[in-house]
Order: C-alpha cells, then structure tokens, then sequence
C-alpha cells in the first residue's frame, strides 16, 4: 500500500492498528535467480534496483539475523562524499544523488537530511591538502567550501576555536550537501520496496554452506532446506569473508570492531555533522536531541562486537576539545559493530574466481554513505553480468595486480585504514 | 579492554601496548619467491580460523613485541611469549 495522508487519515478511522506489515511473509522456494546473502542496506538495495530498474524479482534474500540488526543500523548515519581518490568519491558523490530523491522514490521517508558537513584541519599542512581535496571534488561536479576560522565560528556557535587547545582548529572543508540519513528507515524502505515487487526476504536464515559445480553457483543451503540457484551475491559485511571461505574463496580484509554512542537527549545545540581529524571523533545531532558520537576502530582484529573502554574515552576526550558542553553530558546507549576492512582501506565488490559468485564487502566505515550506489551498480552487475564502469576500481583481483585504492596511504594494514 | 599478560612485565593494560597485527609468513627476501606467492602471504589468510597468532608491542612498558593467541570472539587468550621476529610494521 502507499503511504501518504490519505492512508494515515483511513487508517486513523481503526486506531491506526491495521496498517499491513511491511514485508510480507514469505514460503521458501525450491529455485531462485539470483540469492542475494546479507538483508542489510546494500543486499536490500541491490534486490529493489534488481526490480526496479531490470524487473527482476526471482530473487531471495536472506539474513542469519534480522532487518536493521546489523551495521546498517550501527553507523552514526552520516552521508558525505568529500573523498580524494577518483574512484571513491565517483560512488559516494553518485550514492548522494541518489540519497536526495529516495525517500519519494521508496514512499518510505528516510530523513535525508542535508545538514552540512564539515571536516575540521589541525594545522595549515592539514588544510593544504584539505584544499586539494575540495578540489577535486569540484572538478567532479560536487559542492566543497575551505572555511576559515572566523567562518566556522559563524556556522557552528559553540565550537572551541581557542589556541590554547592541543590541536587547534585551523580551518575546515565544507560539504553542504554532506548530513544524515536516518538508518534504519534505509533498510526498511529498501526492504519493503522489494518484497512488495515480489522479492522474498528472510530473516534468521543463516547461509550454511554453498553449492558449486563445475566451478559454477549451482546451489545454497539453509536451515529450512537446499536452495537452487544461478547466481548469489555476498553481501554480509562482517560475515562476508566467512561465507566466502564455504566456497573456497579467500578475501583480503580483516574484521574490526567499531564502536558509536548517544548522549542523553538535549535541547538543538548542533545543527550539522562535525568530523575531528586529529585522531578521529565525528558528531551530529539527531531529531531527538541526542548527540550521536563515534571514532576510530579498536585497532586490532576482532569480531567480538564489544569494544575497549580505552576507545571510548578517547573518542569522547576528542569530541570535548571540539565542544566543551559535552563534558556536561551522560552517555545513554553504546555500542559496536564488526567492520570489515580490506588491505588498502576500500570496499571488495565485483566478481570471485568462481563464475556467478559475487561478493560486495569491505565497506569498513564507509559501507553506509554508498548504499544506493553500490545497490545501483550491483544490481546491474548481477543483471548484466557486465561490471559497471563504478565498480571496476573495487574489484578482488586489485591485490595480484597491485592497483590498489588506498585512501590513507597507509599500507595493508586494515587496522590502520 | 584487553588485559595482556606480557611475558616480561605481567598482566597490563592494553593501552600500554600497540598493534602489530596478524602473525605471517613471508617469503625469503632473495626474489625466488613468485609474486603470486607474496600476494598470498601479504594479502590472504583463513578468515574462518580463530584463534590467531598476533604481534603486540609493549610499548609504554618494556618495549618488548611479544606474541599472542588470541580468540577474536571471546578474546580469551592463550599463553605470550617473547618474539624474535620482527613484525611486518608496528603503529608508530
């Protein structure tokens, strides 16, 4: 059904108690096109462009847990597309178009809220190479401002600008297109835009092993029986290099864990998302009045979803140089997510050795910001067959190359990336 | 947090440590070893295995690298020893 305020007037008649559920219960085929493991944004985007953009609706997609459980309700929900590196900032700056007309497009509202983004530099190095980061962005058609000091005090009232700080703000980069999208709503939409095209979903219905034959996908398994199938995408984040090992394919990332947490609920005090570089502490503040935080991973391998004490207080040590007030806060709800994070930082998404076997992972922190994209652009991939242009730079075999997209410069190790 | 038992110094905190990541083994440095090979040992291992062989670097205690095994589920940790090698890079 389609919401809008006649539906909600209609509805309002029986105590707003009969609205349809969202996905409709499903009965497991025997055979499907295309199986699609992981119901998170990106596997739930790729099943609606699967049908709408190709009408392809033979497809299954299923998740050991349930919608909205893992990382794509575990980020901060921010959106932003002020990267450096060609192919990154191709599939962010294009997931940002997409982020603007969605909610319409899904009748399902999203809260895209352009707020502004802003990266605040820590010495005149820092705002040097900020600069040539706007741009570039702007050579690829997206918006990106240097601001001053004095600028910065303009927008962002309250904000600790003083000198006598360790790492004084110099100057910052300026996204205003840059915000947040409420991220559970992004599951949900997506998944109810594909079950109501015909698309099974099924949660709590964990992959348990994958068929090949004749180095080809001929079939998964499940808890609830043997499932037949051409093609199957996985799409797990965390879990991806796992499932992958049940078809012999060994993937170059590790898995990290990545902690985020809201203060108590205040009064509108910040109106845009703020990222601090020196370490790494990024805020915004949601419609509840809550302060969303989050920092760098734990830096060390771990697929534990909990996180060390040492990391928060450091993220919130950095959150207070930039905004003193916080320290008058309590902390309400924390928690962790496992990111996994490739040998150079950037996502894995395209083809396996094993025909028909794709994968879409390695998303690390930067998983929910592309989600429309990759949706986009995975959907053709399993359409086609054909890898789109947007794509091609993310694909497994970059390692035996040595074409790597290594964003940080930093090496092959993820959990410096 | 992470209670690391350094074979030198006891049980320590894990802020006094940094990370050296995964145990691997690399090829000999005499360029007989394919590139193929160095992918395999740079790049890959098994995702599915826990737990692992990792470098740590007491670094605000002994400043000793000491190697672990570690359960990256549970974290529960098994008996440290002293290293020799030489990891590929500690965080600096």
């Amino acid at each position: 059904m389609k919401y809008s305020v006649f539906s909600l007037l209609g509805k309002a008649v029986t105590g707003q108690q009969k609205w349809p559920k969202i996905i409709q219960p499903q009965q497991l085929k025997p055979a499907y096109d295309i199986v699609i493991a992981g119901a998170g944004g990106h596997g739930l985007a790729t099943a609606h462009y699967l049908a709408t953009n190709h009408g392809i609706n033979d497809v299954l997609v299923l998740d050991s847990g349930w919608i909205g459980g893992g990382n794509t309700a575990r980020n901060t929900t921010i959106v932003r597309s002020d990267y450096l590196l060609n192919a990154s900032f191709a599939l962010k700056n294009f997931a940002l178009q997409l982020w603007d007309g969605l909610s319409q497009e899904l009748n399902f509202n999203l809260m895209y809220s352009p707020r502004g983004y802003f990266d605040l530099a820590h010495s005149d190095g820092e705002l040097e190479h900020f600069l040539l980061r706007a741009n570039a962005m702007r050579l690829g058609g997206a918006n990106a401002e240097i601001l001053t000091q004095k600028e910065i005090r303009k927008r962002l009232p309250g904000i600790n600008l003083t000198q006598n700080t360790r790492y004084p703000v110099s100057g910052a980069l300026f996204q205003p297109e840059g915000g947040v999208v409420r991220h559970d709503a992004v599951a949900w939409g997506f998944a109810r835009s594909a079950s109501s095209a015909g698309i099974h979903i099924l949660q709590n219905c964990p992959l348990t092993g994958i068929k090949i034959e004749n180095e080809k996908i001929a079939a998964v398994s499940t808890p609830h029986g043997r499932v037949d199938t051409g093609r199957l995408l996985l799409s797990a984040a965390g879990a991806t290099s796992k499932l992958a090992t049940l078809a012999g394919v060994s993937l170059p990332m590790e898995m990290i864990n990545v902690q985020a947490f809201v203060s108590e609920p205040v009064k509108p005090i910040l109106h845009a998302v703020v990222n601090y570089n020196a370490g790494l502490s990024y805020i915004s503040q949601t419609d509840k009045g809550e302060l969303v935080m989050g920092g760098a991973s734990d830096g060390y391998i771990s697929t534990a979803r909990r996180g060390s004490f040492a990391t928060i207080e450091d993220t919130l040590a950095r959150a207070i140089q930039m905004f003193p007030f916080i320290s008058h806060l309590r902390l309400m709800r924390h928690w962790s997510g496992t990111a996994d994070i490739p040998m150079d930082g950037n996502a894995l998404v395209g083809n396996t050795p094993i025909e028909n076997l794709f994968i879409n992972c390695g998303w690390g922190y930067a998983g929910f910001k592309a989600t429309p994209a990759v949706g986009w652009a995975m959907a053709e991939l399993l359409a086609s067959g054909v890898l789109p242009d947007l794509l091609k730079p993310f694909s497994l075999n970059r390692f035996e190359t040595g074409a790597l997209i290594d964003d940080a410069g930093v090496g092959p190790y993820p959990w410096l990336h | 947090m992470l209670l690391i038992n350094c074979p030198y110094c006891g049980e320590r905190d894990q802020s006094e440590f940094s990370y050296g990541g995964r145990i691997r083994n690399y090829p000999a440095l005499d360029s007989s070893a394919s590139i193929e090979t160095w992918h395999r040992a740079i790049h890959l291992h098994d995702s599915s295995q826990t737990p692992i062989g990792e470098y740590w670097h007491h670094e605000c205690g002994c400043e000793q690298w000491i190697e672990i095994n570690r359960d990256v589920d549970s974290h529960e940790m098994t008996p440290v020893s002293g290293s020799d090698a030489l990891p590929g890079r500690g965080q600096s």
